[in-house]
């Protein structure tokens, strides 16, 4: 935790009562232990990115919030409601709706298909497929194509409309940036002002930490399973986000930072 | 002449197989489950049907609406409960668990029904009704009508696959169970829609059968599972229309063979079986890329 997170906190705590809340969640794969005690508290409005390096727990915390990996112990908590043993379906209905890593797509479906899959079971909201549509307007002409032709880019942006389809409150965005171009990745994530302004809280994972913090309203670091850094970007130093990444506080870890994310992203 | 004769007859019979290879191989294709029950499933439904018209009375047609109804309210609920709790064990307890279903059926089917022939009574006038082609072909209307009940159900289960919105779950679920989830769809009530629309063909195949010829309580083991099982493999596994034309190769192989001598009649079928596992163990239809 860094020195300033009890002023961030009260900050952020004029927001209202956090919209997803966990605390002290510990999540075991097998014999491993994924998770040892993650806490956070996302504000309805915020853009909370959760980042860290290759096996820090990213992608189990997500997958853990949306219910396909059971916690051994801790809560989760969204919109006042304890969800810790709720199923996944159900979570989504309720409005926690993820893009998973991968982007998971139904090969064997158009993208059109996809969408309607994503809207079956939506709540009411102001997103439909129309309003994908306009959002990304190449798909309206290639929505009887199937997603397995399409390229990685394209296929992450019908990931992201199929969730919004489903009208989330709480958008998880697992590795949006994985295998994708940097100009690719620039343009998905220029998506997000307009996902925002639909009234959309998000909590994203993110291996690329440059393009988090252009991102993020609040950020939290985990390292094999711990928070070791959390706070808004503004208020963490460069040398705080490389050392809580890679668990050292080495100059050189620091200065060789930028090029390691280049790489990984 | 004769063997004009024996490719036809083999066609029309493609159709009673596809019939009972449909729902074998839609299952296999949602839920990746080998239901080795299917054959005696199909033999309840005919013995539900039986039973129907001597307690009511009522005129065959009437009754095939409700054995079909009753055997998909049978497939959800089996799906929901025994099936599932398989799936959730893992692959090869589906296996162990439709086996161990297969056995009960069939004796319970023998204890209650005993080991007598029983048809799905239609009456002779129409059992035996056909139509001339030359002097040689003689064609039974009954397998006329049952084919084309084959294409009409095959037809029927390509509509609603493609365009109903379960069917479009039941592919979605088939592709990515987890991703369905996060779209807020429970992967296991698509399963038991899918398990129910499988049950409702078995029920017609199972009544086709008791009209063409007898049941008896080991057919389902016998004979229609073990041909579906050709039919789908040969046709290639999950593919709706590989069934079709893996059951009228099976037939018209079954008919040629018989034609040769009549013993022949089923080794020939399961020789073409054998050929298309080794030549081309993805089926005639399905792609190699997929599954």
């Amino acid at each position: 935790m860094s020195v300033g997170n009890d002023r961030v906190e009260n900050h952020r705590a004029e927001n209202g009562t956090p919209l997803l809340e966990i605390r002290d969640l510990v999540v075991h794969h097998g014999q491993l232990r994924a998770l040892s005690g993650i806490s956070l508290r996302v504000y309805p409005g915020e853009v909370y990115a959760i980042i860290g390096a290759n096996g820090a727990g990213k992608s189990t915390l997500l997958r853990t919030i949306s219910g396909l990996h059971h916690p051994s112990a801790g809560s989760i908590v969204y919109d006042g409601r304890d969800v810790t043993g709720m199923r996944p379906e159900k979570r989504a209905t309720a409005g926690i709706v993820m893009v998973p890593e991968g982007r998971r797509l139904f090969p064997s479906l158009t993208l059109e298909e996809n969408l309607k899959v994503g809207a079956t079971y939506a709540r009411t909201g102001p997103w439909t497929i129309q309003r994908v549509y306009d959002l990304f307007p190449w798909m309206k002409e290639r929505r009887t194509q199937r997603t397995a032709q399409m390229s990685g880019g394209e296929q992450q942006s019908v990931a992201i409309g199929r969730a919004l389809v489903a009208n989330p409150r709480m958008l998880l965005l697992d590795e949006l940036s994985l295998g994708l171009a940097p100009v690719i990745v620039q343009r998905i994530y220029g998506m997000l002002p307009q996902i925002l302004a639909s009234g959309v809280t998000v909590l994203l994972v993110e291996q690329d930490v440059s393009q988090a913090l252009r991102v993020a309203t609040h950020l939290q670091c985990l390292l094999e399973g711990n928070t070791t850094l959390e706070g808004r970007p503004s208020d963490v130093t460069a040398a705080e986000v490389e050392a809580a990444y890679f668990g050292m506080g080495s100059a050189a870890a620091v200065a060789h930072a930028d090029q390691d994310e280049g790489g990984e992203g | 002449m004769a063997w004009v004769n024996a490719v036809i007859q083999g066609i029309l019979t493609g159709g009673l197989y596809a019939l009972f290879a449909c729902g074998l191989s839609l299952m296999f294709g949602v839920m990746k489950v080998v239901n080795l029950a299917h054959g005696d499933l199909a033999t309840v439904a005919g013995y539900i049907g039986v039973g129907v018209i001597a307690a009511t009375h009522m005129p065959f047609l009437w009754s095939v609406p409700v054995v079909v109804l009753a055997m998909a309210v049978l497939g959800y609920v089996l799906q929901r409960s025994m099936i599932q709790a398989a799936i959730s064990r893992g692959e090869l307890t589906t296996l162990i668990v439709t086996f161990g279903l297969s056995i009960v059926i069939e004796n319970g089917l023998l204890q209650f029904f005993s080991a007598d022939t029983r048809g799905v009574g239609v009456g002779d006038s129409i059992v035996s009704a056909s139509f001339s082609i030359g002097s040689q072909i003689q064609i039974a209307w009954l397998n006329v009508v049952i084919f084309a009940l084959a294409v009409v159900v095959l037809l029927g289960l390509q509509y609603f696959l493609s365009v109903s919105k379960y069917g479009r779950l039941i592919r979605a679920v088939a592709d990515d169970r987890e991703a369905a989830q996060l779209s807020g769809a429970d992967y296991r009530h698509v399963f038991g829609i899918a398990a129910a629309v499988a049950f409702g063909t078995v029920a017609l195949a199972g009544t086709a059968y008791g009209m063409t010829t007898v049941i008896d309580p080991t057919t389902g083991t016998d004979t229609i599972l073990l041909f579906a099982f050709a039919a789908v493999v040969i046709g290639g596994l999950g593919s709706l229309w590989g069934t079709l034309i893996g059951g009228i190769i099976l037939g018209v192989a079954q008919q040629i063979g018989a034609q040769i001598n009549i013993s022949y009649e089923l080794l020939a079928g399961y020789i073409i079986f054998l050929a298309v596992l080794v030549i081309r163990p993805q089926g005639l239809t399905a792609r190699r890329s997929e599954s």
